[in-house]
């Protein structure tokens, strides 16, 4: 690329504008680079695959203080075909981290309800881990309204 | 100090039969992110962890995070063998252990 003055315009801007919106999140918001980092401590640096696992929340979130979710791994629940346990993220919270489901041959199937706190718009990750080592991954995106303006 | 839980368990379920078990606690689930009205952070007190046993096995645990909602609620599956009681416990920060069982009948 060469260096117009208009190109160098905008890289000022561009770049100015990036510098103040990152001071302004990262001390206060967990980073998506965060969340995948505790992703990796959970599954002790396995890659988590698509499929199984299924994770269920609303679209659009108007009340960020109590947002449904659902999260539920095909799984017979015996033998080797086991869900050991499954962990919640959302990567836009002041903590990545929201709970971590364990399970048994008691449990019968794996699935877990539970109702979460969102700061704002942000991705929901659900991460299961199974008895024989393998590690599956689901992803949502909450629209969270702050303030009851309808957006 | 949070209230009685409150919890539903079928009263009987046959052999084999994966059930539904739902339970609620009231508790405020503080944070630690917010601040009081002169700026001073308001202390994290929340319930940590979540177990359901039944007859001393491990049925359902739950660790919780300041992002569960105040008053947590869970719904989870079982599957039991014969019948028994079902045990709830719920660990807050403070030390406090608020508990809960219920029986049910395996025809």
């Amino acid at each position: 690329m060469k260096l117009t003055r208009r190109n160098v315009l905008g890289l000022t801007a561009g770049a100015a504008a990036f510098a103040v919106a990152g001071a302004r999140i990262t001390p206060a918001f967990a980073s998506a680079e965060e969340t995948e980092k505790s992703i990796m401590d959970f599954t002790g640096g396995a890659a988590p695959a698509e499929g199984k696992i299924t994770l269920t929340a609303p679209e659009i979130a108007e009340n960020g203080n109590t947002v449904p979710v659902t999260v539920t791994v095909e799984s017979t629940m015996s033998g080797d075909d086991m869900v050991e346990s499954i962990i919640l993220f959302a990567d836009g919270n002041p903590n990545p981290a929201v709970a971590t489901f364990r399970f048994s041959e008691l449990s019968g199937a794996a699935l877990a309800t539970t109702r979460i706190r969102l700061a704002k718009t942000q991705n929901v990750v659900a991460v299961a881990k199974m008895k024989d080592g393998s590690v599956f991954m689901d992803k949502k995106q909450v629209k969270v309204t702050i303030g009851g303006c309808g957006g | 100090m949070a209230s009685k839980p409150r919890i539903k368990v079928p009263k009987s379920a046959s052999a084999g039969e994966v059930i539904t078990l739902k339970t609620l606690i009231s508790h405020e689930m503080e944070s630690g992110q917010r601040k009081d009205k002169d700026g001073n952070p308001i202390p994290r007190k929340i319930i940590n962890k979540f177990t359901c046993t039944f007859e001393g096995q491990m049925v359902f645990e739950c660790d919780l995070d300041p992002a569960i909602s105040a008053n947590p609620y869970f719904e989870f599956n079982a599957k039991v063998p014969s019948s028994g009681t079902f045990k709830f416990a719920w660990l807050d920060d403070d030390g406090s252990v608020y508990e809960a069982e219920a029986p049910i009948e395996v025809k």
